[in-house]
């Protein structure tokens, strides 16, 4: 195990042993848990085909997994600058680079584990309807490629800072302005609107995944901005390690 | 082992460190001194490449810390003034955790991991969560993970850093336990943890080293002088008393003695207590404070013995290094 390994054993650990996953772990469940009532069980309920149940679960799922991935990232680098810890990485022969994946691939393993436990709510659509396999396995991608996008954000954002409160601050306006992207899109005109329709986060990216359709475009697009936020957190950790 | 050459460190403007030159020899033990805030931290965060120089250039066994940084990593331990520890996980586990970054396999952690926490006497600490742990264990188990990886430079920051006196004894144990196996660098403003501890000085004053040998060699060429303590007992006094009459006849005997001492060349000062005569006369002897611009411990005894007084006690002057600090860093006169 190289030290992306090591470093990912003990973040995830971490997550495990701090309130902190858990209470993120539960409020997502309570809220998805809540949401779906309301969609498959509240008032009109009967009215929706099974499809768009899982749709509504899906776009409801993707509000809460960004707003998670935030919460579970913003630690990361700060909390580490504040205790202190980070002389000891800084101190021991490990590159940046790795710091940076091990830390990104523990919070994506641990949100990714929240969302696996969200599996039953799709499932339970199939006591009284019909959905595809397909959609359900499209929709858990997509919602792993947000939540990895919006990781990479909030890594990026406590790469910055030493303070928690001040990355959480950075990496809610990024994704959310990546996120207004998309109903901007729709206001301005050309050729604003497709610069903002392709950059947005939530719109013309996730809609796919959310109906069950998948496009290696929209992949590409998440691979891509995960890939970004994941170079620029490592060019500030090298940027800070010496300071 | 350690060579620096002209480094420098700023803060934007502002010159935290330097230029600062030096070497260290493999083996040795140095202990860099001076007051909070003079650029000690500063100094050993670049040994430890924890910290980019402004200029200069800083080798360790012959590596140079910028151009191969990971290299340098392996073959220094570091404890910072605030031991790194995880409060989420076990000593145990840190421990590990700690040894395998530091690039160490598996089964060499398994085996380093009960070694060190028998060295640093924190076994019983191993399934203890960090958060719980009191300071003296931290800073133990921040000595712990720095010596994990058996590095050839341990570097140590503040090591004694709020302790109690019983944990400062203790460290002190670990330290010379150290020596034999390590080059070991060591900052403080304590001046007995420096002075018990390593086999040079260096001392720093507004980022700059102003002084640098052997505690003897700073007192010597930098005091002019060294101190002892006799004590000696007058010739015809028996302690008589406390009373005016006893002290009026220890009286005579405390003049010549203070005269026998002054006569000795070398002798730049003699120092007795309030009311020399009135000890003489109640316990019949008396302590006196000696400096000279050389080690004249035997010629005052000598002249002592020789005029007919008995020396009972002999020790070199104490805090003959606060007085090199104080003096050295600009403070108080010694």
């Amino acid at each position: 195990m190289g030290a992306t390994g090591i470093i990912f054993r003990r973040e995830f650990g971490a997550y495990v042993r701090s309130p902190m996953g858990y209470i993120v772990a539960a409020v997502v469940l309570l809220l998805d848990g809540i949401l779906f009532y309301a969609l498959a069980l509240g008032p009109r309920a009967g009215e929706r085909l099974s499809g768009e149940v899982l749709m509504g679960f899906f776009y409801n799922a993707s509000g809460l997994t960004a707003v998670a991935a935030v919460a579970l990232s913003i630690r990361l680098i700060a909390e580490e600058r504040a205790a202190g810890t980070q002389l000891l990485l800084n101190t021991s022969p490990v590159r940046d680079w790795e710091i940076v994946l091990g830390k990104f691939l523990s919070a994506l393993a641990f949100l990714s584990a929240i969302t696996v436990t969200t599996l039953y709510m799709p499932f339970l659509i199939l006591v009284n309807g019909k959905i595809a396999f397909g959609h359900i396995v499209v929709g858990y991608l997509g919602l792993t490629l947000l939540g990895a996008a919006v990781l990479s954000i909030g890594l990026f954002a406590t790469a910055l800072t030493r303070h928690q409160l001040v990355a959480a601050a950075s990496a809610s306006v990024i994704t959310g302005t990546l996120f207004l992207l998309w109903p901007l899109s729709q206001i301005v005109g050309p050729p604003l609107s497709r610069v903002f329709a392709a950059l947005a986060i939530h719109g013309r990216h996730w809609a796919g995944f959310q109906q069950g359709l998948f496009h290696l475009r929209d992949v590409v697009y998440y691979v891509a901005l995960t890939y970004f936020f994941l170079y620029a957190a490592t060019k500030v950790m090298e940027a800070k390690r010496w300071e | 082992m350690v060579h620096l050459s002209d480094v420098t460190k700023y803060y934007g403007k502002k010159r935290a460190l330097g230029p600062v030159s030096f070497e260290i020899e493999r083996g040795d033990t140095v202990g860099f001194l001076g007051l909070n805030g003079v650029g000690k931290t500063t100094l050993l965060k670049i040994l430890a490449c924890g910290l980019r120089p402004s200029s200069g250039t800083v080798t360790i066994d012959g590596l140079d810390i910028l151009e191969e940084p990971h290299e340098v990593r392996k073959r220094v331990g570091y404890l910072p003034e605030l031991p790194p520890v995880y409060g989420d996980m076990t000593v145990g586990d840190y421990l590990h955790f700690a040894g395998r970054i530091r690039g160490l396999a598996p089964e060499a952690v398994a085996r380093r991991v009960p070694e060190v926490e028998e060295y640093a006497r924190i076994i019983e600490v191993h399934d203890m969560p960090a958060r719980n742990l009191s300071q003296g264990y931290r800073q133990r188990v921040g000595v712990a993970q720095a010596i994990i990886h058996d590095p050839d430079l341990l570097i140590l920051d503040e090591p004694t850093h709020d302790l109690d006196p019983v944990q400062i004894m203790e460290m002190r144990g670990m330290i010379r336990a150290l020596k034999d196996s390590h080059t070991i660098l060591i900052s403080s403003h304590i001046l007995p943890e420096i002075s018990q501890t390593c086999d040079r000085l260096l001392i720093l004053n507004d980022g700059e080293i102003v002084a640098s040998g052997t505690e003897a060699e700073l007192g010597d060429t930098l005091l002019r002088s060294r101190g002892m303590v006799v004590t000696v007992r007058p010739a015809g006094t028996a302690g008589a008393g406390e009373d005016a009459d006893a002290e009026a006849d220890a009286q005579p005997a405390v003049d010549a003695l203070d005269r026998v001492i002054r006569s000795v060349p070398g002798v730049t000062g003699v120092r007795l207590p309030d009311r020399p005569a009135r000890a003489v006369a109640a316990t019949g002897a008396l302590t006196i404070r000696v400096d000279g611009e050389a080690d004249v411990r035997a010629p005052v005894c000598r002249a002592l013995v020789e005029a007919g007084h008995d020396v009972v006690g002999l020790t070199r002057a104490e805090r003959e290094l606060e007085r090199v600090f104080v003096e050295l860093v600009g403070g108080a006169e010694a």
